[in-house]
């Protein structure tokens, strides 16, 4: 970067600031072609990855089916539990197991069905189905116990009612009610869902009576209580059409607003760059899928980064409308120069805060935000990127078309009537 | 300091407390820790992601309903036709809205165009294709509809009445999507939604109907053949346990010929109880008694039918072997069948909450473990406070006292944000967070862009009051310009997204809005009342 001729001693300050960026003089416009080139290699590669990979990767949200969620008490026998559902008629089962990158003993697995044909048979006969293969897979319950890894609220409190292990009597009140969610919020917070050990609960502040009763009546399962979703076929195809059309009529509602603000060919440079962000995290999802799927979450991360990037296009739009107004003689191209280099140390820091936040989510989110934030850290790269790379250049390319030189026609300050650009001699 | 600066001050105060109040101060008073965290809980509500729980969305069978008023119309007009000796074919529902009525004598046909446009004003009468003297009667596209929704309407009212039977922490059973028929039900902590399932579902549509042909046939083919291939006008088929089958070797469902119209429906009791049966014990019963309406119905056709079969359909499906009615029967009745003791306990308590108006499917159901809801708002949060964190620290380092002006900035922004989701009893999900998170990095981007412009003006050789004021006023313009834009597009998400993008819409509406206030005013406030206060008009940290 080449130093401006700011000085860095500000006038009236006390003592010298921090900055990191000073004023700098980079020709933009003159490196556009190989920002297009660039963006034109982005989108190759995504459009590549889409063709080998047969498309995108949908969720369960999109494609429909059955997922089931299920956390065990040591590493699951992946083969068994296939062997299993393959007896039962679920050949075309998926399983996976769960990467928590801050869980890394969490044992997780993940076991998909296909969508099934609508009105054949009951909702949620797959789960059913899997649950009974993963029982399957294990020995028989120890006759006339209750599972504590699977148990409710509810099921605690009656047991431990009937039992009375406090001799409270008739005083009892609600409190076996206490203790069975003193367990479960131990069990489901502390212990992530199971149980290993019954003499573990005595490390959840329950009384140790009410844990040796408990003994005599619970053993623990091998698995906790599943997280299930099952997506009948037609809501599937409804989200998808759903989700697109709301992005759609979003971007529409926003190039209105900065046709209104601005002129009409910055609405049409914002959705542009707007779309292309939206492309190439798309490709980056493909050229990735086993890892990252597009769900109803990734969905509104597409939505936050069109925000984002449309954000970060018109605080350098909004610099070339006030710059137009104060250096009219100047070739246009230079005026986007100025504005992106005025607005440079603010781009920087405020895309790297927001790239900082989001990478913290993706490290730290868990695996329910892994692709939203996926999403997310490509989209605030990409999309300060094309707010230069794409949407200004879009711009100048279009005066350089119109005429020696067009400038936006600098109405009242606060912003301008849409119309055709008006001409300015120079 | 000014008094304009003093108002703003206590009024930014006011904000502060307010939201302080609205997040820890209600319910209850709070005197202790334990009581601000209670309120707390109350307060933010958190969706079924965070703490667990089922979410089901299943659909209405609405033209169920409309076929049913078809029906009972076709049953009218046969009456009516009988009553005022108008000769014709008996009048049959050729599809969920039509009814036809053939060969009408040619010399009755004004006499049956005055009854039609007086007593079904809801039909259109227009002449059947193809036929001399016959008529189609068509329901009114506006009836239809109506008929659709109030069906809607009574499923979701239908479907609250059991669910708050079982006792449940606040379930959400409310309209879902756009036109397409739907209901959504949340259950809140429900890890295993069976029971819950089979209570809604449970159409408890209960129908008395007479039996048209005493024999029961072992299949379908086997009735038809017995009728030479078609069925009798306004009759159906309806499949029946087989009593006589033992065990699951044989067959265990025969098909019974009964009316296509119900004389007594769900609707028309009064009350309903689990009993012993009285005929086989040790099962249960269900008894019932009708309303008086019902009643004074049921007792002259009951004695007109003496001798008559009369079969108990719930669900589409006739519960027990058809009766032989004995004698009038005016207010009570018995279903008796092979019910365990909680079989009738439940029937009872579908039958009371009444009966859905038409049978529902299920679309589509997600049950999210308690453990899993735990582990999700702990990797949120924790990913939450360490990059908030991490910005707090890099801003005051940056730019120093200006940076802790938007410290305090965002903090409120946050506090304002929670309160408002208290405060509207929005519900917090994992894309909510997400949406915190966003109004973050937001929050940040309106305090970089005016301390970067205040920069900028001193820079330019400006005294720091005109910088602060130029600064402001410049970045300003950029900030609303990059909200509305931003809001425009939540507001799409809110109107037309559903479920967790919704969430997310709310949370970064109300955090933007949110952001205006703190990121301009009250910055703004802090940075004038450091210029008022500081001697020297020269100094700013920034």
């Amino acid at each position: 970067m080449e130093p401006g001729e700011a000085s860095r001693c500000l006038t009236g300050a006390s003592s010298t600031i921090m900055e990191f960026f000073k004023q700098t003089n980079i020709d933009w416009m003159g490196k556009a072609k190989y920002f297009f080139a660039l963006s034109g290699a982005l989108l190759a590669i995504g459009i590549v990855a889409c063709i080998r990979n047969g498309g995108l990767s949908y969720s369960i949200d999109f494609k429909g089916g059955t997922l089931i969620t299920v956390g065990f008490a040591q590493p699951p026998s992946v083969e068994t539990i296939r062997h299993n559902l393959e007896a039962l008629g679920l050949g075309d089962n998926s399983i996976q197991s769960v990467h928590d990158i801050s869980n890394p003993n969490a044992n997780q697995l993940q076991i998909g069905l296909p969508v099934k044909s609508e009105g054949a048979q009951a909702l949620d006969e797959g789960k059913t189905t899997i649950i009974k293969a993963l029982n399957q897979s294990y020995p028989p319950a120890p006759a006339g116990k209750i599972d504590i890894n699977t148990a409710t609220p509810s099921v605690l409190t009656e047991y431990l009612t009937s039992k009375d292990p406090l001799s409270l009597g008739i005083a009892v009140g609600d409190r076996y009610t206490q203790i069975a969610q003193q367990i479960t919020s131990f069990r489901d917070n502390k212990r992530s869902g199971i149980i290993k050990d019954l003499v573990d609960l005595s490390n959840s502040g329950v009384p140790p009576q009410a844990v040796t009763s408990l003994q005599s009546g619970f053993y623990t399962g091998p698995f906790g209580e599943p997280t299930a979703e099952i997506v009948g076929p037609k809501v599937g195809a409804e989200l998808r059409r759903q989700a697109v059309y709301v992005t759609l009529y979003a971007l529409a509602g926003m190039l209105v607003y900065i046709a209104i603000r601005f002129e009409w060919i910055y609405g049409v440079a914002a959705v542009i760059a707007v779309f292309h962000d939206v492309l190439i995290t798309l490709g980056l999802f493909s050229l990735f899928h086993q890892y990252f799927e597009i769900s109803l979450t990734v969905i509104a991360a597409l939505l936050t980064l069109v925000g984002y990037s449309m954000n970060d296009t018109i605080v350098i739009f909004d610099r070339v409308r006030e710059n137009n107004r104060l250096m009219r003689r100047e070739p246009f191209a230079d005026i986007v120069n100025r504005s992106i280099n005025q607005t440079l140390s603010r781009t920087i820091l405020t895309s790297g805060l927001t790239f900082l936040t989001v990478l913290v989510l993706f490290l730290m989110g868990g695996p329910a935000l892994q692709s939203f934030s996926f999403a997310l850290v490509i989209g605030i790269v990409v999309g300060t990127y094309s707010s230069f790379g794409i949407a200004a250049p879009l711009v100048v390319a279009w005066n350089r078309w119109q005429g020696p030189k067009v400038a936006v026609s600098s109405g009242s300050a606060a912003g301008n009537k849409p119309g055709s650009p008006k001409r300015v001699t120079a | 300091m000014n008094s304009n600066l003093r108002w703003k001050a206590i009024f930014v105060a006011a904000v502060i407390l307010l939201c302080i109040y609205g997040l820890v101060g209600l319910p209850d008073f709070p005197t202790s820790l334990t009581t601000v965290k209670q309120n707390l809980s109350q307060r933010i509500h958190l969706g079924l992601d965070l703490q667990g729980g089922t979410h089901l969305v299943l659909q209405v069978q609405v033209n169920e309903a409309v076929r049913q008023e078809t029906n009972q119309r076709v049953a009218q007009l046969y009456g009516m036709l009988r009553d005022k000796n108008i000769a014709s074919d008996q009048p049959i529902a050729v599809s969920d809205t039509q009814i036809k009525v053939s060969n009408l004598a040619p010399d009755r046909i004004s006499d049956f165009r005055s009854l039609v446009s007086d007593s079904l004003q809801d039909w259109d009468l227009t002449a059947a294709p193809g036929e001399v003297n016959g008529y189609l009667l068509t329901m009114k596209a506006t009836v239809v509809s109506a008929i659709q929704e109030r069906t809607l309407d009574q499923s979701v009212s239908t479907i609250h009445r059991r669910v708050d039977q079982l006792g449940l922490r606040e379930p959400v059973i409310e309209r879902y999507g756009q036109g397409d028929n739907e209901i959504i039900v949340e259950l809140a902590g429900e890890g295993d939604p069976t029971q819950a399932k089979t209570i809604i579902q449970a159409g408890g549509q209960l129908e008395i109907r007479l039996v048209e042909d005493p024999h029961p046939y072992a299949s379908q083919a086997e009735a038809l053949a017995a009728h030479n291939g078609i069925l009798p006008p306004n009759t159906e088929l309806l499949p029946g346990k087989n009593e006589a089958a033992t065990g699951s070797t044989g067959d265990s469902s025969v098909w019974w010929l009964v009316s296509n119209h119900a004389e007594i429906t769900g609707r028309d009791l009064r009350t309903a109880r689990a009993q012993r049966s009285t005929e086989r014990p040790p099962y249960y019963a269900v008894g019932f008694n009708l309303t008086t309406d019902a009643g004074r119905r049921f007792g002259p056709f009951t004695e007109s039918h003496i001798g008559s079969l009369i079969a108990t359909i719930l669900d589409h499906k006739i519960a027990f072997s058809p009766a032989t009615i004995q004698g009038r029967i005016d207010d009570s009745g018995q279903i008796t069948g092979t019910f365990t003791e909680e079989e009738a306990t439940d029937m009872a308590l579908i039958l009371e909450a009444g009966a859905l108006p038409a049978s529902i499917t299920y679309l589509e159901e997600r049950t999210v473990g308690p453990s899993l809801g735990a582990d999700s708002i702990r990797h949120g949060v924790q990913a939450s406070l360490t990059s908030l964190i991490v910005v707090l620290i890099f801003m005051v380092v940056y730019y120093r006292s200006a940076g802790v002006n938007a410290v305090i900035a965002l903090l409120l922004n946050l506090l304002i944000l929670l309160a408002a989701l208290a405060y509207f009893s929005a519900v917090l999900t994992l894309p909510g967070i997400a949406g915190v998170i966003l109004t973050i990095g937001m929050g940040v981007d309106s305090n970089v862009l005016i301390f970067e412009r205040i920069r900028e003006e001193l820079r330019a050789g400006k005294s720091p009051v005109s910088a602060v004021d130029l600064g402001f006023k410049r970045a300003f313009l950029t900030i609303i310009d990059t909200h509305v834009t931003t809001v425009v597009s939540a507001i799409f998400l809110f109107l037309f997204g559903t479920g967790p993008i919704k969430g997310f819409a709310i949370s970064l509406t109300i955090g933007l809005v949110a952001n205006l206030f703190t990121s301009v005013y009250v910055s703004r406030m802090i940075f004038d009342w450091h210029l008022a206060k500081s001697s020297q008009q020269s100094e700013l940290s920034i």
